[in-house]
């Protein structure tokens, strides 16, 4: 049908505005908008009927003149230009340059609204992913195709991390082609350069893809700048065959900016003010990752999320760990004394661990030496709760060594440098000597096959 | 029905919310909305404009695009051919369309839920003569639909007239007529293999019964601690990652029912490819076939439309009802109905209504009771017993059971398995916490438990729930103050509860043989772990110390019990129970030894 143009702005205010009098307006249709001074905004049509169209205007609507503004319907949904060249580049939330070099030219573009993956397409991941950090891979073992956030609060080196893990992952004994897609929502201008000279100093820069939208940029460019990211991360996997993580963060920022053009839309709110519709949003992002049958590629999801003043029960966090496949979770109290990485171990979890862990994957005494780790540790800090009241001299000696051994666990254990990389034999044998503190009788969750062949005994 | 001559047009595109003006629609008929044809379904009627939710994404759809009406209401094909099958929200059949258009579900696809070509052998019953009166639910013939499982050919529960002819033995496809039937008004009506079904409608039966049977999901905290009659009502409360996926697919696994719909309602896709890929290679434990020939899927992800989210949980109900007509006991497993919930809430809130708890519509609370009493186990119109029972998993924002759905669910149901995070986070699986739990029908099922497994079944549940519930009571006291304040006996309840955590109620389901338990391997553990306690208790009178009892040998074979010895194993488990009595009564007579000596 083309592209047309109308004069007839009736509102303009947070972020929106309506136009009156476009008949056969598409829905989700792209808009440029001019206004008095010349310059061009973005934006895309939220709801259409033949006598009011609104559109929701990416760069705001700040300074803008109701009765000089053109707005021009572009017809065409908003898409992304792709081809190999994408990686080693920067975009913004809309998929322009951000690194003063010019946009990529391609004749292949695509809606970043990609249709749902029929579920009898997908196949089960379960690739063992090791990261060289001994609470993921021990513990919340990472598989190809996942989706595993990390949940973190200001504060925390949640970025660290993130990078820590994008510089260790690897398929024990396997080179393929890999690629990192780097999505940055409302991110401080350090945070954005940390991680820029991170994948440079690693080497990796010439793989990876990043998408930028920082928090003095417009809010409403972080709900497209997600959808952009897993686009160009589809094409990688799928067409190009590479194995893609995609790290993103921060889920909060992206959150938050929904919130602000959900309001301004006059949505009812649900909970916090987030409106209803936040869990399918995020899931429609989430959903993503994941394997497809008869594709060589993967999309392995890493979201960042800070957990507004520290309260998992916060609707972001709640509803991604609703949707994602488990979650790490970190600790302000491991971090307050001094622990990296501080991951917080008893809610942390990976709900694909089960198939992608034992025989033929990692080890076989893997998965019980794991569940044997966690019930010590659950009752080892229930202990701990225990001195902190009747003081460590009260405690029966069977108690007293739960204490040693969450002191051990935590500084031999969870504590790791930042350049630290364990393999995963190392660090399932770190476990075992610590399970070696305690008699094999009170060791239920081990087979006594596996006690036989690793159990330290007498130590 | 609409009038050809007259098309329907777009007026307004809002999300999956579109207005349009279509004459004559009626409220609750199917849509087919501009020249992508995207299904959706009437919602409410506005003088001479409607407004519909559509299950597709609306993008790129403009005012002035054709609407047309379908004549009739959300349904769901019926007929063999089901089972093993996956489906979307709204029947579409997923491989089918895997095959036909690749990874993506494009828009206005619609292919048909049943294939049309395959021959099913319909062996007619030898009830029936022509001229006989006929009326809706009664038998016409069969069909084996899987090795497993006899597909009962029915009259649909409208029709009513008289028999004209019925098709012999024979191979036949789903086009083809089976029956003739003279209605009252004298139409003659062509019967075939399938018939469709409104969703909305609860299919009819001839009169309600009551449940007398437990479902045995061969989960010992769920059969012996709060059991689930066939036909009953139950919901699954959790926050995430305490398990609520897990439980639901161990009860799809291992439940004695003869069907298992599972409706993935919002949830992963890769927890509903798990089941895809696991369940060809199980066994039913009951007819030793491959688990996915009496199991069928509903698959809504959390990234697929929230509408068709909203009419999943009813094209699932509709189907486990089709088959409970048949005299079947039905599992139906909803994951997650809050899900479903917060669709009816999307919906309503693009429609401007009023908002009461949450942002949720006043009409959640009837919708719910509504849905669940679809459950239950009645009298056929074909003169046999079925059942339907519902177990429906909750997801409480932040694990707050006080939230709408959660306390709207509770007032409904009659089992409720309570998930607790605190549990979960110990990794205590499966994570359902025994002081949160109920169920209403624990007298009804000690019938079948007494008759079938051990008349001590109740007497001894109830020991083991004392004596969990004293030692939360004493666990609050050593939280305060250290064990050290607890006297002998005391510390032995808490070693006691121990023992019935560990041996009895934690269950692994990646353990081979732990996964599932037979009813009286269940009691047999349970009776086990009881007589170890009550000598102990009488030992701790006469002196002996906590520590020496706890330290036997035979108290950490105990815990391994479960997975040491299979269902098949009760003699072994005996031998056990003998063995551990022995070396108690050992330790006794060496105290009565020294009480004489001093």
């Amino acid at each position: 049908m083309g592209a047309k143009e109308y004069r007839t702005l009736r509102n303009a205010s947070g972020g929106l505005v309506t136009v009156e009098d476009a008949p056969n307006i598409a829905f989700g249709d792209r808009v440029l908008i001019k206004d008095q001074a010349g310059t061009t905004r973005n934006g895309q049509v939220i709801r259409s009927s033949a006598h009011e169209v609104l559109i929701q205007v990416f760069e705001g609507t700040e300074n803008l003149d109701i009765e000089h503004t053109w707005v021009r319907f572009l017809d065409e949904p908003v898409e992304i230009a792709l081809s190999p060249e994408i990686l080693g580049r920067v975009f913004n939330g809309l998929g322009r340059p951000r690194d003063y070099r010019p946009p990529i030219v391609s004749s292949l573009h695509r809606g970043i609204n990609a249709p749902p993956l029929n579920p009898a397409a997908r196949t089960y991941p379960r690739e063992f992913i090791q990261t060289g950090i001994s609470t993921i891979d021990g513990l919340n073992s990472l598989v190809r195709g996942q989706k595993l956030p990390i949940f973190s609060a200001s504060g925390l080196p949640h970025n660290r991390l993130a990078a820590q893990i994008v510089r260790q992952a690897k398929l024990p004994d396997e080179e393929g082609h890999f690629a990192i897609v780097f999505a940055a929502m409302g991110v401080s201008y350090a945070d954005a350069r940390f991680f820029k000279e991170e994948f440079a100093s690693s080497g990796v820069l010439s793989n990876v893809v990043m998408f930028i939208n920082r928090a003095d940029d417009p809010p409403v460019e972080r709900l497209t700048l997600p959808r952009m990211a897993l686009t160009a991360a589809e094409y990688l996997a799928y067409e190009l065959d590479h194995h893609v993580l995609v790290v993103m963060t921060d889920m909060t920022h992206y959150a938050e900016a929904l919130r602000e053009v959900a309001t301004a839309k006059g949505d009812v709110p649900a909970r916090k003010g987030y409106p209803g519709y936040l869990y399918s949003d995020l899931a429609e992002i989430y959903e993503r990752s994941g394997r497809i049958k008869d594709r060589h590629g993967s999309i392995t999801l890493v979201p960042v999320l800070s957990m507004p003043s520290d309260d998992i029960t916060h609707p972001i966090p709640d509803l991604t760990g609703y949707i994602t496949e488990g979650q790490i979770v970190l600790s302000r109290e491991l971090h307050n004394q001094g622990i990296y990485p501080p991951v917080h171990i008893s809610p942390s979890l990976s709900r694909l661990m089960k198939d992608g862990i034992g025989k033929d994957f990692t080890r076989e005494d893997h998965p019980h030496l794991a569940n044997q780790l966690y019930a010590l540790y659950a009752r080892a800090l229930e202990t701990r709760n225990l001195a902190s009241i009747i003081g460590a001299d009260e405690l029966s000696s069977r108690d007293q060594r739960y204490l040693e051994f969450a002191d051990a666990f935590e500084a031999r254990f969870v504590q790791q440098a930042e350049n630290e990389e364990r393999s995963i034999l190392e660090t399932l044998n770190l476990a075992w000597d610590l399970l070696s503190m305690f008699p094999q009788s009170s060791l239920t969750r081990v087979t006594e096959t596996e006690m036989a062949k690793y159990h330290r005994q007498g130590s | 029905m609409n009038n050809p001559n007259q098309p329907g047009v777009v007026l307004q595109i809002n999300g999956p919310i579109v207005t349009l003006r279509l004459p004559g629609v009626r409220n609750g008929e199917q849509v087919r909305i501009g020249h992508l044809g995207l299904y959706g379904e009437i919602i409410a009627l506005q003088g001479d404009e409607a407004l519909a939710q559509i299950y597709e994404s609306t993008e790129m759809i403009r005012p002035g695009e054709p609407v047309a009406g379908l004549g009739r209401p959300l349904s769901v094909e019926l007929g063999p051919g089901l089972m093993g099958g996956i489906f979307d929200g709204v029947q579409r059949p997923l491989e089918k369309m895997f095959l036909e258009a690749g990874d993506q579900i494009p828009r206005g696809l619609s292919p048909e839920p049943l294939d049309r070509e395959r021959l099913w052998n319909f062996q007619p019953s030898d009830l029936l003569e022509p001229n006989m009166p006929i009326i809706g639910g009664a038998k016409l013939g069969s069909v084996q639909e899987t090795q497993s499982l006899l597909h009962l050919i029915l009259v649909p529960p409208n029709i009513q007239g008289e028999l004209i002819e019925i098709a012999p033995e024979g191979q036949y496809s789903l086009n083809e007529t089976i029956a003739r039937v003279r209605l009252a008004n004298g139409h003659v009506e062509k019967l075939k293999l399938y018939h469709h079904w409104p969703v909305r409608r609860p299919r009819p039966y001839q009169g309600r019964d009551h449940g007398v049977e437990p479902l045995i999901t061969g989960q010992r905290i769920l059969d012996t601690f709060f059991p689930l009659l066939k036909g009953g009502k139950c919901a699954v409360p959790g926050p995430f990652g305490a398990g609520k996926t897990v439980v639901q697919h161990q009860v799809a696994r291992w439940a004695n029912a003869d069907i298992v719909i599972y409706v993935g309602c919002g949830e992963r896709g890769n927890e509903l490819v798990d089941v895809l890929d696991s369940f060809p290679q199980l066994k039913d434990p009951y007819s030793g076939r491959p688990l996915m020939e009496r199991t069928l899927l509903i698959a809504n992800t959390s990234n697929m439309p929230v509408v068709a989210r909203e009419a999943s949980i009813y094209v699932g109900i509709t189907i486990a009802e089709y088959y409970r007509d048949q005299g079947y006991d039905v599992v139906m497993l909803a994951d997650s109905t809050s899900r479903w919930a917060e669709a009816l809430r999307e919906v309503s809130g693009r429609l401007g209504q009023m908002p009461v708890e949450e942002g949720y519509p006043a009409y959640l609370a009837s919708r719910l009771a509504a849905f669940y009493e679809r459950a239950g186990r009645v009298d056929t119109m074909d003169c046999g017993k079925g059942s339907v029972s519902l177990i429906g998993a909750v997801s409480p924002p932040g694990g707050d059971f006080s939230e709408p759905v959660t306390s709207h669910t509770k007032e409904i149901i009659e089992t409720f398995w309570a998930l607790s995070k605190e549990l979960a986070d110990a990794r205590h699986y499966p994570a359902i916490d025994w002081v949160d739990s109920f169920s209403a029908d624990v007298s009804t099922a000690a019938k079948w438990w007494h008759e079938a497994v051990n008349r001590n079944w109740e007497r001894r549940r109830g020991e083991a729930l004392a004596i969990l519930a004293r030692d939360s009571e004493l666990s609050r006291i050593v939280n305060l103050v250290g064990p050290e304040a607890l006297s002998s006996a005391q510390r032995w309840v808490l070693e006691g509860a121990s023992l019935i955590k560990e041996a009895v109620l934690q269950q692994s389901a990646l353990d081979p043989v732990d996964t599932f338990s037979s009813p009286q391997k269940q009691f047999l553990l349970l009776d086990l772990v009881l007589t170890i306690y009550d000598l102990g208790s009488e030992l701790i009178e006469l002196g002996v110390p906590v520590q020496e009892l706890a330290g036997q040998t035979v108290m950490a074979r105990l815990r391994r019990c479960k997975e040491l010895y299979d269902s098949s194993q009760t003699e072994q488990l005996l031998a056990f129970q003998q063995e551990a009595i022995d070396s108690f009564k050992v330790i006794r007579a060496e105290y009565a030894q020294r009480l004489e000596a001093s």
